[in-house]
């Protein structure tokens, strides 16, 4: 799993590629509490387009993204979830919680 | 239903064995040529049950999980994920949505995403001797899908 980040304007956007689960989830909760407190964004992106697996530690990821720019008074939102992770955010049904938008 | 052909494996509940596990259900489930979606949903039913036993099983220790796989006429795969760890004292309560344990790291869909990607789920557990979660799914024929 990697992250890469890119910030424009007050929007943070997130790329969380490779493998997201229980294992590697940990670790990109950390690195993106980090990325928060550091630009301390308006809107919050979570792209994941090269994200070619996830289960059910990247909802409880993305619920927790979702709570703190709350928190900040910002927006968080799903950009362009590959096919897998798109499956699995409509089983667990947060696309009611956290919105998604794709550009493609 | 007849058994067609069958792995078991062994490993201690490291979470570093959560994508080893969820490979080795895909390269076994392989041999009845599934979709990309339907390998999809078996890795990620594995990953669910696998993730469960290592957080909840043995939270805090290192303990043996047995995860056993089957194909039946030969037209499904059956998954067995078995452990001996702290067991679940009210199976019907763990399987609703959005309850954990298991705090903020988890989102409680765990049950409720194995459901959904598999087509029967069957969880027997005793409290101090473990959890079984069996899962069981249909993968469709490829002259079906032609």
């Amino acid at each position: 799993m990697e992250i890469s980040t890119s910030f424009d304007a007050g929007r943070l956007t997130v790329y969380i590629s490779g493998e997201l689960d229980h294992h590697e989830a940990h670790c990109a909760m950390l690195r993106i509490d980090e990325l928060l407190d550091e630009y301390m964004p308006r809107d919050c992106a979570l792209n994941l387009a090269g994200l070619r697996f996830m289960d059910s530690s990247g909802i409880a990821l993305i619920v927790r993204v979702s709570r703190r720019m709350q928190i900040l008074g910002g927006r968080a939102w799903i950009e362009d979830p590959a096919r897998q992770p798109q499956r699995v955010i409509d089983a667990a049904g947060i696309d009611r919680l956290v919105p998604i938008a794709m550009s493609r | 239903m007849k058994e067609n052909n069958y792995i078991r494996l062994e490993f201690p509940s490291r979470s570093s064995n959560e994508s080893f596990a969820r490979a080795a259900a895909a390269a076994f489930a392989a041999q009845l040529d599934p979709t990309m979606e339907e390998l999809g949903d078996l890795r990620t039913a594995v990953s669910e049950a696998v993730t469960n036993a290592i957080v909840h099983a043995y939270p805090d220790s290192i303990g043996k999980i047995s995860m056993r796989m089957r194909i039946l006429d030969e037209s499904s795969v059956e998954i067995s994920v078995r452990d001996w760890g702290c067991g679940i004292e009210d199976v019907e309560k763990a399987m609703t949505p959005l309850y954990t344990s298991g705090g903020e790291e988890r989102s409680g869909m765990g049950f409720t995403i194995m459901g959904s990607f598999t087509d029967k789920l069957r969880v027997r557990s005793e409290p101090g001797r473990g959890t079984t979660v069996t899962m069981r799914k249909h993968i469709s024929p490829r002259a079906r899908r032609a």
